[in-house]
C-alpha cells in the first residue's frame, strides 16, 4: 500500500497551483450552493411530505459529513502546491488549526465574552460588579445556587455509592453481565426522556382514585395497611414533584437513576484491576470482608472514585433539562443553568443569564486546573 | 458468563449469600421498574393508561386490550416523525465532523512537531470542563446576526465546538501510542502526512474512533439545551428531545401518548447503545471528564 503511494510522479509547480486552485474553488462553490439549498425547507416540496423531508436529510447528510472531508482535502492540496519550506512549515497547522479554530469560536471566545458581559452589560455608568450584587440580591438567585448546592451534595455522592455497591456485589454473583446490563441501561436514555419515564413514575391522581404512578401506588396501599391498623388516621396521594422542599430529592433521584450506570461501569472495571492476592492477604490476617472492602479494595481505586464523582459532579452543577422539563423550576425547584435560560429568554437580561454562565465557570475552575496539571505531570503535549 | 470466570469466582471464595443475591435484585428491580412502565404504558389504551396503574396490564395480560394506537397517533398526527427525521440529519454530521477535525488535530498534536503545540494543546484539555452555558449568550449574539439560528449548519457546527476537546484528547491518547515505525517506513517510500494520516492513522485508529463516535452520538441525540439555544422549537428543525418536552408541555397528564413518545425518541440510542456496548464502554472508562 505505501509503496503505491510512494510511487506516483509530482506535476510540475505551476500546474499544481492551477489544479489546487481549481480543487479549492470547486468544493467552496460546491458547499455554497448546497448550504443555500439546505436553507430552504421547501426544496424538494414536490416529493410529498415524507419524500422531502428525507431528500433534505440526504442533502444535509451528504453536505455535512462530505463536506468536511473535501475541505481537508482542499487544505492539502493548496499545502502540498507551496514550494518545499512553506509546505513544511505550514503542514502541521493544516492538521491543527481547524480544530483549533473551532474550539477558540466556540469556546475561548464565548467564554471570555461571558466574563467580560457579565462586569459590562450594566446601565450606563453604574459600577462593574452591578450584577453580581443584583445577583445575590435576589432570593430567587440565591435559591437556584441552594438547591445546585444540594444538588452537588446529594447526587455525585449517592451515584457513587450505589455504584460502587452495585459494583461490588455484583463481582459475586452468577449472571453478572446480564444483571449490570440493567443498570447500565439508563445511560443510553437522554435526560429528556428520563424526565418523561419519571413524570410517569411520580404521577399523582386524587384520593379515591386508583393511582397510575407508581409511588403513589406503593404510598397509598402501604399507608393503607397502616390506617387499617389504626396507626395512620388517613393517607393521602403526594404530589412528588410539588412538595417543598422534597420535590428536589425527587429531582436528584432521576439523575442517580440515570448515573449510577456509570459510576458501576468504571469502579466495576477498577474493581477488577484490584490484584485478589490484597485481598485474600488481608482476610487470612482476619479482616472480615467488610474490612478487606473497606481498607483494601476502596483504598486501591481511589483514583477512579474521584474521576467518577468529578464527573457526575460536572453534570449535576450545568444540569437543566431534568428541571426544565419537569417543573420549569417552580416549586422552588430552580437551579443556576434554569434560572441562566430564563434570563436570556424570559427576562432578555443578557447581563444577569451571564453572570449566572460565570457562576458556573468558577466552581469548575478547581477542577480544570487539576486536569491541567495531571497532564503536565505525565508530560504529555510538552 | 462463562464457566471459567464462575470458577475463578468460587476459587476467590466469593460465594453470594441472599443478602448480596437480594440487594443486586432490589438495585436491578429498582432500575428496571421505570422503564418497564413506561414501555407497558405506551401499548396501553388511553381509557386504561388514565385509570389504572400500567402494572395491572403485565399482572392479567390476556383481559388487556393492547393497542398500537398510541405510536400510531404520535408518529402521524404530531411532529414526531419529522423530529426523527431532524435528529438523525442533526446527529450524523455533529458526530463525523467532530470526529474528522479531531482526528486530524490529534495526529498533529502527537506526531509534528511546530510551535505553540504544548500551549494549544493544554488549551484543549483545560476547556473539557468548561460547563457549555459559558458559550450560549455570545455564540447566540453572533448566531443571530449572522443568521445561523435554526439553520442545520449552525447545530453542526455548535455540537462540533463543544465536543471537539474531548474529542481530540481521546484520540490523542490512542494516536499518540502507535507505533512510530510506520510513519517511518511510510515517509520512506514517499509518502506525505496527509497520506500516512488517511491510510495508515485512520485504520488503525478504529477502535478509538468508534468509542467517540459512540460517546458523541448519543450525547448529540440527546442533548436538549442545544438545540433549545440554537435550533429552536419550529417543527421543520426540532429534534426529537425538543418535540418530546413540547408534547410534555401541552399534553402533561395524556401518559398513553408521552410514553409511546419518549419510547420513539429512543429506540435508535438504544440500538446503537446495545450494538456498539463494548466501544463505548472502552469510551467512557478512556476520559469521562466532559464539561
Amino acid at each position: 500500500m505505501v509503496e503505491a503511494i510512494g510511487s506516483v510522479r509530482p506535476p510540475s509547480p505551476g500546474l499544481k497551483i492551477l489544479r489546487a486552485l481549481l480543487v479549492v474553488g470547486a468544493v467552496m462553490a460546491t458547499l455554497w450552493l448546497g448550504l443555500g439549498v439546505l436553507r430552504d425547507p421547501n426544496v424538494f416540496s414536490g416529493l410529498g411530505p415524507t419524500a422531502s423531508k428525507l431528500g433534505q436529510a440526504l442533502l444535509a447528510l451528504t453536505l455535512g459529513v462530505g463536506g468536511i472531508w473535501a475541505l481537508f482535502y482542499a487544505g492539502n492540496v493548496i499545502v502540498e502546491s507551496l514550494p518545499g519550506r512553506a509546505t513544511a512549515f505550514l503542514r502541521p497547522y493544516l492538521f491543527v488549526l481547524p480544530a483549533v479554530v473551532v474550539v477558540g469560536v466556540y469556546l475561548v471566545y464565548p467564554t471570555v465574552g461571558t466574563v467580560v458581559e457579565s462586569f459590562s452589560d450594566v446601565p450606563e455608568g453604574a459600577d462593574p460588579l452591578t450584577n453580581y450584587r443584583a445577583a445575590f440580591s435576589n432570593a430567587d438567585v440565591l435559591q437556584a445556587i441552594r438547591n445546585n448546592l444540594i444538588w452537588l451534595l446529594v447526587a455525585p455522592a449517592v451515584s457513587v455509592g450505589i455504584g460502587l455497591a452495585f459494583a461490588a456485589l455484583v463481582d459475586r454473583i452468577r449472571r453478572e453481565a446480564v444483571a449490570k446490563a440493567f443498570v447500565f441501561l439508563p445511560l443510553a436514555v437522554s435526560f429528556v426522556g428520563a424526565s418523561v419515564i419519571w413524570r410517569f413514575m411520580y404521577a399523582w391522581k386524587p384520593a379515591g382514585q386508583p393511582q397510575i404512578g407508581v409511588l403513589n401506588a406503593i404510598w397509598v396501599s402501604a399507608g393503607g395497611v397502616l390506617v387499617d391498623l389504626g396507626i395512620l388516621a388517613e393517607v393521602e396521594p403526594v404530589a412528588w414533584l410539588q412538595v417543598i422542599p422534597w420535590n428536589t430529592l425527587a429531582l436528584i433521584a432521576i439523575m442517580v437513576w440515570l448515573q449510577v450506570g456509570l459510576a458501576m461501569v468504571i469502579l466495576s472495571a477498577a474493581i477488577k484491576g484490584v490484584p485478589p492476592e490484597l485481598t485474600e492477604a488481608a482476610r487470612i490476617d482476619g479482616a472480615s470482608e467488610l474490612q478487606s472492602f473497606f481498607r483494601i479494595t476502596v483504598p486501591s481505586i481511589r483514583g477512579s472514585i474521584l474521576t467518577v464523582y468529578t464527573t457526575i459532579a460536572i453534570a449535576v452543577l450545568k444540569i437543566f433539562d431534568i428541571i426544565f422539563v419537569t417543573t420549569g423550576g417552580n416549586f422552588d425547584t430552580s437551579v443556576v443553568a434554569v434560572r441562566m435560560y430564563q434570563e436570556m429568554f424570559r427576562f432578555r437580561n443578557f447581563g444577569q443569564a451571564t453572570t449566572m454562565a460565570v457562576i458556573l465557570l468558577i466552581a469548575v475552575l478547581p477542577i480544570m486546573l487539576i486536569n491541567i496539571r495531571n497532564l503536565r505531570r505525565q508530560g504529555i503535549g510538552a | 458468563m462463562t464457566t471459567a470466570t464462575t470458577k475463578l469466582k468460587a476459587a476467590r471464595g466469593h460465594h453470594a449469600g441472599w443478602l448480596v443475591k437480594l440487594t443486586v435484585l432490589l438495585i436491578v428491580a429498582v432500575w428496571t421498574i421505570p422503564s418497564l412502565g413506561l414501555l407497558t404504558n405506551s401499548f396501553r389504551t388511553s381509557v386504561d393508561s388514565s385509570t389504572t396503574g400500567w402494572w395491572t396490564s403485565l399482572i392479567n395480560p390476556v383481559s388487556t386490550e393492547w393497542t398500537l394506537a398510541n405510536y400510531n397517533r404520535v408518529l402521524t398526527s404530531g411532529g414526531l416523525f419529522d423530529a426523527l427525521i431532524n435528529s438523525l440529519i442533526v446527529t450524523i454530521p455533529s458526530t463525523i465532523i467532530p470526529i474528522t477535525l479531531a482526528a486530524f488535530a490529534a495526529f498533529g498534536f502527537a506526531w509534528l512537531k511546530f510551535r505553540g503545540r504544548s500551549l494549544l494543546f493544554g488549551l484543549m484539555v483545560g476547556l473539557i470542563v468548561v460547563p457549555l452555558q459559558l458559550a450560549l449568550v455570545p455564540m447566540l449574539q453572533i448566531y443571530q446576526s449572522a443568521g445561523l439560528t435554526g439553520s442545520f449548519l449552525g447545530i453542526w457546527l455548535a455540537h462540533t465546538g463543544f465536543g471537539l476537546p474531548l474529542a481530540v484528547f481521546l484520540l490523542y491518547n490512542f494516536i499518540s501510542q502507535l507505533p512510530k515505525d510506520i510513519f517511518e517506513s511510510a515517509y520512506i517510500d514517499g509518502a506525505s502526512p496527509f497520506t500516512a494520516f488517511t491510510r495508515l492513522v485512520l485504520p488503525l485508529s478504529v477502535p478509538a474512533l468508534a468509542s467517540f463516535a459512540i460517546l458523541q452520538f448519543l450525547w448529540v441525540w440527546n442533548d436538549f439545551l442545544v438545540s433549545l439555544v440554537f435550533l429552536g422549537t419550529s417543527s421543520n428543525v426540532a429534534v426529537l428531545t425538543i418535540e418530546l418536552a413540547s408534547i410534555v408541555g401541552s399534553r402533561g397528564e395524556a401518559f398513553h401518548l408521552l410514553t409511546a413518545a419518549a419510547f420513539v425518541s429512543m429506540v435508535i440510542p438504544l440500538i446503537v447503545f446495545l450494538a456498539l456496548q463494548r466501544y463505548f464502554v472502552r469510551g467512557l472508562l478512556a476520559g469521562s471528564v466532559k464539561g
